[in-house]
């Protein structure tokens, strides 16, 4: 109601001053800027990007990094206190084995290592091209600092979770640059031809529909060569969450299309004697890159689930090459779950991420629908 | 009514004739078979495994093999197991009952959760428990099963308050018929609370919205302007209304049943039909992968249909000839 009582008076200073003419996409921004939770959605995938480009930088160990002697270490948490005192610089004890069974570990606490910022550790190279062996942090070995405890085969699980992120992370994003070409002609045509063709088109994408999603990812991650690299598996992967995706996308597209079609500025360009193609390739699809945008930020989750789903499982990327998903296989094994519940640490990142996403899915598409702007 | 139905029926047939034919499609380019194995096993002479393939009718051509399986499949019959030998679909009996239950009750639950919930952020918008729940919903829907499902089975080991994993105790078979159902129902508590916490969250969200809109109608106002109390402004003009497009939802979730737990089955050990089609994968047993994949999708084309037919019935405006 408040609302509704306010918006003459706005039109009429509207009248009054000289209008600011905003871009589209100055409005959406302003729009977003508004929606908090997408604002820390956006927060979040930021930073989780980051994570992706400096994963190497970030992780203390490298990804093939194990020690043999702590195998299913709990969390390392750095402390600022111990018999000794109190301490300004967070410091970690020396661990050993003591219990192989019960894994148990007793720390020796005569002496302090400290936490180090800016340590020299394996070499790596940043971006693939500069070679480097500073990590962020860090301690001086014999001590370890897992701050995700260990595998069991003693991997540092925080390490490995910075590099995962780059297969979890990215993957999403592959698939849907593969699914919005597809999906956008494929529904652009559809749409566009209208009538006998358009039946046609759409009863072959609810083909892929009807099948329960990861059954179908089951089944045809099946028919995946197994004697391949892991990067290879991961186009693999890809491409098959992408033939997942582009059935429910380009239906999306064909409605949008429907409506589109009769706008007067289609007639004008048929009229100019413009071929079908063009007029929606040029004309039509780029008036749904508002839809475009918010159905492939809120679609790529839907992709990192299924990733992990089937990396969980032992059908999607494997070891050694490491993905959240593969990473929480080490947990399915109830017994050692039991022991080591920190195996569960990269589900948080997979509802991290995915949760993200939604949020800044939903801030967009409320920023990006010229209904709902509040001015 | 009646005409509408059979319209959608036969409107299914191309599209079940497409699900075989990419099923089996898949089927066909996995590389590898079950005889492959067999092959290379000593014991098994070749005669044997030549014996196996004309038995299952691997030597046919392909248009022959399809059309053949489609043939049976029309009967229901999805041939033999490789790895249990027995017909798949008495493999897949048994599955889909355990399955069939745990989604039933899953979804019972989700329901009785949901529809208050989302009654209750919709007359609260934007107040304190309103953005509480929307933010629940988020983590909710972003949460994967495997995930909270292995996050519970650690949260039942430490208060020991529900058993880890399974469908029945070890003492199963001695108990009386009703300690056995409550044995299951004890053993279904976790992965019930997996599914129905996702689904609360998606239908949650849903019924906010659709009651946000109602609630904005005209005749809404007309109710509260003539007076009628808000109980009866809600449960008698507005919920009803909002209610409507969740049963495109509940028909769909009808058809979902069997795929939604497919993941869960696997991570607490549920004897379910997605437990079955992930061990089938494994061994390339063709024939039950095929047949839990035709299975699935013939269930959420008949819960379509179901939603459809439902829709048309409460909605007059969706009746068309």
């Amino acid at each position: 109601m408040a609302q509704d009582a306010m918006r003459p008076a706005r039109r009429l200073r509207a009248t009054a001053e000289p209008a600011v003419v905003r871009t589209p996409a100055q409005l959406a921004w302003r729009q977003l800027r508004r929606h908090r939770m997408a604002l820390v959605g956006g927060a979040v995938l930021v930073v989780l990007y980051t994570v992706v480009l400096l994963a190497e930088f970030l992780a203390p160990y490298g990804l093939d990094f194990s020690d043999r002697e702590r195998f299913f270490h709990p969390p390392t948490v750095p402390m600022f206190r111990d018999a000794q005192g109190w301490s300004l610089r967070p410091f970690v004890h020396l661990t050993t084995l003591q219990d192989p069974g019960l894994r148990t570990y007793v720390a020796d606490p005569t002496r302090r290592y400290y936490v180090r910022l800016l340590v020299r550790g394996e070499p790596y190279r940043l971006f693939g091209l500069i070679p480097s062996s500073w990590h962020l942090f860090g301690v001086d070995p014999p001590a370890r600092l897992f701050l995700m405890g260990t595998d069991q085969s003693g991997r540092d699980q925080f390490s490995r979770i910075m590099y995962g992120s780059r297969i979890s992370m990215s993957i999403g994003v592959l698939a849907a640059a593969i699914t919005i070409p597809i999906g956008m002609l494929y529904g652009g045509i559809a749409g566009y031809y209208g009538g006998r063709v358009d039946n046609l088109m759409m009863r072959a994408a609810e083909i892929i529909m009807a099948f329960p999603g990861f059954y179908l990812l089951l089944a045809l991650s099946a028919v995946l060569p197994t004697h391949v690299g892991c990067t290879t598996r991961f186009y693999l992967i890809t491409v098959i969450l992408a033939f997942l995706g582009w059935a429910g996308f380009s239906r999306l597209i064909r409605g949008m299309v429907l409506a589109l079609k009769a706008q007067e500025y289609v007639l004008a360009a048929k009229a100019a004697g413009m071929n079908d193609l063009p007029i929606i390739v040029r004309h039509i699809l780029p008036n749904t890159a508002s839809l475009v945008i918010v159905v492939a930020t809120l679609g790529i989750p839907g992709a990192i689930l299924g990733e992990s789903a089937l990396s969980f499982f032992g059908f999607g990327v494997r070891e050694p090459c490491a993905s959240w998903g593969n990473l929480l296989t080490a947990a399915s094994n109830l017994p050692t779950l039991m022991l080591s519940p920190w195996l569960l640490f990269p589900g948080v990142f997979i509802v991290a991420a995915v949760v993200a996403f939604n949020l800044f899915g939903d801030g967009l598409r409320d920023a990006l629908d010229p209904r709902m702007r509040t001015g | 009514m009646l005409r509408h139905i059979l319209r959608r029926l036969l409107q299914m047939i191309p599209m079940l004739l497409g699900i075989t034919l990419v099923s089996f499609a898949i089927i066909q380019l996995s590389p590898g078979d079950f005889l492959a194995e067999m092959r290379l096993n000593p014991i098994v002479s070749p005669q044997t495994v030549e014996q196996m393939r004309r038995n299952f009718g691997l030597d046919q051509p392909l248009h022959v093999q399809y059309l053949r399986w489609l043939w049976n499949a029309v009967r229901l019959d999805f041939g033999y197991s490789f790895a249990y030998h027995v017909p798949v679909m008495w493999l897949i009996g048994s599955r889909l009952f355990n399955t069939l239950v745990l989604n039933v009750v899953a979804l019972a639950v989700a329901w009785a959760i949901a529809i208050p919930l989302g009654i209750h952020a919709a007359r609260r918008q934007y107040s304190w428990s309103d953005n509480a729940l929307s933010f629940a919903a988020y983590v909710g829907i972003s949460t994967p099963t495997f995930f909270s499902g292995l996050f519970l089975l650690y949260w039942a080991f430490k208060t020991g308050w529900l058993p880890i994993g399974g469908m029945t105790s070890i003492q199963f078979d001695e108990l009386a018929w009703w300690q056995k159902v409550l044995d299951v129902a004890h053993h279904m508590v976790v992965p019930v609370l997996v599914l129905g916490v996702f689904s609360v969250a998606g239908l949650m969200r849903q019924m906010r919205a659709n009651l946000l809109e109602v609630l904005r109608q005209d005749y809404v106002r007309t109710a509260r302007a003539k007076g009628l109390p808000e109980p009866v402004v809600l449960s008698k003009h507005a919920v009803r209304n909002a209610i409507n497009p969740l049963i495109t939802i509940f028909g769909f979730e009808l058809g979902g049943l069997l795929g939604g737990s497919a993941i869960l089955e696997n991570v607490i050990g549920w004897p379910g039909l997605g437990k079955l089609i992930v061990e089938a994968v494994l061994q390339k047993d063709l024939y039950v992968v095929m047949a839990s994949l035709v299975i699935g999708s013939v269930m959420l084309v008949v819960g379509n249909l179901i939603a459809d037919i439902l829709l048309a019935y409460s909605d007059p405006r969706i009746r068309y000839e």
